[in-house]
C-alpha cells in the first residue's frame, strides 16, 4: 500500500504549515478550541507523515491503518492534517463551519474523506477503536489502530471500560495516545480530576504505557511504529504537550480553549510561525 | 425467549461469518453452543455496556454485524448516548437486544425493569424498535434485522413465554400482522403482552364484543398504512404494552392518529403508569398492579365499546 509517509519530508515544516491553517480555520469561521487544536498537531503530523499506512486515494480500503481522532473537539487539526495529506483539496478547508457544509466544528460521519469516525462527546472512540481492532483480528487483516485522546477526556468512565477490556484481548494492535496538555476546558487536569499519575493508571489497566515529548515528531513516530496486532499488550502513549503549542501568546493559556484569535493575532501568529 | 435467541444466533453465526456476539457479562453457559460454533467471535464485555455498544459500532463500521445483549436498562438507558452517537449517527447495522424487557425482571426491582426502553429508543434517528411476541418471533425479527442495513433495537422477555406461533413466521419490519379480525374494536399489541391481548379479544367475544388484533411487533417504523385502516375502520383502538404510557407504542399511535386525522375512534392505551414500583411482586402481580391483564383490557375496552365513561 502507498502510505502518506514520506521519508524526506520536512515534517517541522508541515506541522507549522498545519498550525497555520487551524489558526485561520478559527478566526475565520469564529470557531473555538484553538488550543486543543495546536497541541496535537505534531502528533497528527507524526500519524499521517510517518506511521499510518492509508493511502489517500483510497481512503476505504479494508487494510488501512485506522486514526481516530477521540478528541473531535480537534477537527480542524485532523481536516487540516487530511487536506494536507492529500485526501481532499485544501480548497475544501474554507467551508469548514459553513452553513451547508460538511465539516462541522465536530467530524461527522464520512464527512470527509479519512475521518474513521464522527466524535465530539468524549469517551468514545477508544471504544470505537476496540471494535476496529477487534474487526481486524476476526477478519484477519494486520492493520493498526490508533485513537487520540485529550487528558480531560480521561475524565469519562467510557475511556476506562475500554482501557480494561482491550488488554484482557490483548490487543496489540491498538494504540491510545493521550494529548496531556495539562488543561481541561475550565481548569488544570490535575485539579479537576485526580489524574496524575496517569502513566500508572494505563500501566496499571494492563497496557504498554510509554510517555514522552508529545512535540518530538520523530520520537512518536518511533513509538507507534512500534505498534504491531503481534505484541502481547495494547500501547498507550502518553504524550505530554503544552496546550496552545507553536503560538506564543497562545501556549499554556486556557483562555485559548474558547479565544478566537483577531486578524492582528493570526497575522502574529503566522510570523512566529514563520509563514506568510 | 433467551433460549431462541440463543440458539438463532449460533444458527446464524454458523451461517455467516460476518456475525459477532457480544455479552454483558451475561447468559451463563446460555452461548456455550455460540461459542463453539463461533469462538472468534463471541466476546464477554463485562459489566462496562458503554464500552460494549462503542465496541459494536467499531465493529460494524469494519464491515461486521455485531449483536449486543444484556439485561434491558443496562443495554438502553446505561448507555444511550453510545447507541445514539456511535451506532445511530454512524448508521451501523447493530443489532442491540435487551433481555427481561419491561416487567420481565419484575422481582428484581425497578433497577432491572424497563419501561422507558422503546420510548428513549425510538426518538433516536436511524433506529428501528421491535418488540418479539414470542420466541419464534424472537427468531424471526433476528433474521429481519440481520437483513436490515442499519441499526435495530430489539425488546424480549425472558423465558418461559407463551407462543402465539407453532413455527418462525415470515415477519417484515414495519408491517404489522393481523392476528385475528374483528368489527367492534381494535386491539393492538406489542411484544410480551400479545398473549394477554389475544386472550382478552376472546373474553371480549364471550360478552358479545368482536375485537380484533393487530401484532404490531415493530414500533418504529410504524405501520401507517396498517393504522390508517384500522383508524377508518373502528371506533375503538386500544394499544397494549409492558411499558410506560409515555412514549411506547401508545404514545407512537396516539402521535400518527393526531398527525393524520380527525378520526372518530376512541384511543384506549394500556401500559405502566409514571411511576417505579415500590413494592416486591414478580412479572404477573407487577402487571395487576399497572392494570395489563386480560381483565383490565376487557374492562375498558367494553366501556368504550357501550360509549360509557372512561375510567
Amino acid at each position: 500500500m502507498t502510505a502518506v509517509s514520506r521519508t524526506n519530508a520536512d515534517l517541522p515544516r508541515i506541522a507549522a504549515t498545519l498550525r497555520g491553517e487551524v489558526v485561520q480555520m478559527s478566526h475565520r469561521a469564529k470557531t473555538p478550541h484553538l488550543a486543543s487544536c495546536l497541541s496535537c498537531i505534531d502528533i497528527l503530523t507524526a500519524a499521517y507523515w510517518g506511521v499510518l499506512r492509508i493511502d489517500p486515494a483510497r481512503p476505504k480500503d479494508v487494510t488501512r491503518d485506522r486514526f481516530i481522532l477521540s478528541k473531535g473537539h480537534a477537527a480542524t487539526a485532523l481536516y487540516a492534517t487530511l487536506a494536507h495529506a492529500g485526501f481532499f483539496p485544501r480548497a475544501d478547508l474554507d467551508s469548514y463551519n459553513v452553513a451547508g457544509g460538511h465539516l462541522a466544528e465536530h467530524p461527522g460521519p464520512d464527512c470527509a474523506p479519512g475521518v474513521e469516525a464522527a466524535t465530539g462527546s468524549l469517551g468514545h472512540g477508544l471504544g470505537l477503536g476496540i471494535g476496529m481492532a477487534l474487526a481486524a483480528r476476526i477478519q484477519a487483516r494486520d492493520y493498526r489502530v490508533f485513537a487520540l485522546l485529550s487528558d480531560g477526556e480521561c475524565n469519562e468512565g467510557s475511556v476506562w471500560e475500554g482501557a480494561m477490556f482491550a488488554p484482557a484481548q490483548k490487543l496489540g494492535g491498538l494504540c491510545a495516545i493521550v494529548d496531556f496538555n495539562k488543561w481541561q476546558a475550565t481548569g488544570r487536569s490535575q485539579e479537576v480530576m485526580h489524574l496524575d499519575p496517569l502513566i500508572d493508571k494505563w500501566r496499571a489497566f494492563g497496557w504498554q504505557a510509554v510517555e514522552t515529548d508529545g512535540h518530538d515528531v520523530e520520537g512518536l513516530i518511533k513509538l507507534m511504529s512500534g505498534v504491531k496486532p503481534s505484541n502481547e499488550r495494547p500501547t498507550a502513549i502518553v504524550a505530554h504537550t503544552v496546550k496552545g503549542k507553536g503560538v506564543s501568546f497562545m501556549e499554556d493559556d486556557n483562555n485559548w480553549h474558547y479565544r478566537i484569535p483577531t486578524e492582528d493575532e493570526v497575522a502574529k501568529a503566522f510570523a512566529e510561525l514563520g509563514l506568510s | 425467549m433467551r433460549n431462541a435467541f440463543a440458539d438463532e444466533i449460533t444458527k446464524l453465526a454458523g451461517a455467516r461469518d460476518d456475525v459477532v456476539f457480544l455479552s454483558g457479562d451475561i447468559g451463563n453457559k446460555l452461548f456455550d453452543k455460540y461459542k463453539a460454533v463461533a469462538p472468534t467471535r463471541f466476546f464477554n464485555c463485562g459489566v462496562a455496556e458503554a464500552n460494549m455498544i462503542s465496541m459494536a459500532g467499531g465493529l460494524a463500521l469494519s464491515g461486521l454485524r455485531p449483536i449486543a445483549y444484556t439485561i434491558t436498562p443496562f443495554i438502553t438507558t446505561r448507555c444511550l448516548e453510545q447507541i445514539r452517537n456511535d451506532v445511530c449517527y454512524h448508521n451501523v447495522p447493530v443489532v442491540i437486544v435487551g433481555v427481561g424487557s419491561g416487567l420481565g425482571y419484575a422481582s428484581l426491582g425497578p433497577t432491572h425493569h424497563s419501561c422507558e426502553d422503546i420510548s428513549l429508543l425510538r426518538s433516536l434517528p436511524n433506529m428501528n424498535v421491535v418488540c418479539p411476541a414470542d420466541a419464534w418471533e424472537v427468531r424471526a425479527l433476528l433474521n429481519a434485522a440481520l437483513d436490515q442495513d442499519k441499526p435495530t433495537y430489539m425488546r424480549i422477555g425472558k423465558k418461559g413465554e407463551p407462543q402465539i406461533h407453532a413455527s418462525t413466521p415470515k415477519l417484515t419490519i414495519g408491517k404489522a400482522e393481523r392476528l385475528r379480525d374483528g368489527t367492534d374494536a381494535c386491539l393492538i399489541g406489542t411484544g410480551v403482552l400479545l398473549p394477554t391481548v389475544l386472550d382478552a379479544a376472546y373474553k371480549l367475544k364471550d360478552i358479545g364484543i368482536s375485537a380484533a388484533v393487530v401484532n404490531m411487533h415493530t414500533v418504529k417504523p410504524l405501520d401507517t398504512a396498517l393504522l390508517a385502516d384500522v383508524f377508518a375502520t373502528f371506533k375503538v383502538v386500544a394499544t397494549v404494552e409492558e411499558h410506560s404510557l409515555i412514549g411506547g407504542l401508545g404514545s407512537a399511535v396516539a402521535e400518527w392518529a393526531a398527525d393524520n386525522g380527525p378520526f372518530k375512534a376512541q384511543i384506549c392505551r394500556f401500559g405502566t403508569r409514571d411511576e417505579f414500583m415500590h413494592e416486591t411482586g414478580n412479572t404477573k402481580y407487577a402487571r395487576a398492579l399497572f392494570g395489563l391483564t386480560a381483565e383490565d383490557i376487557v374492562a375498558r375496552v367494553r366501556r368504550a365499546v357501550e360509549g360509557g365513561p372512561r375510567a
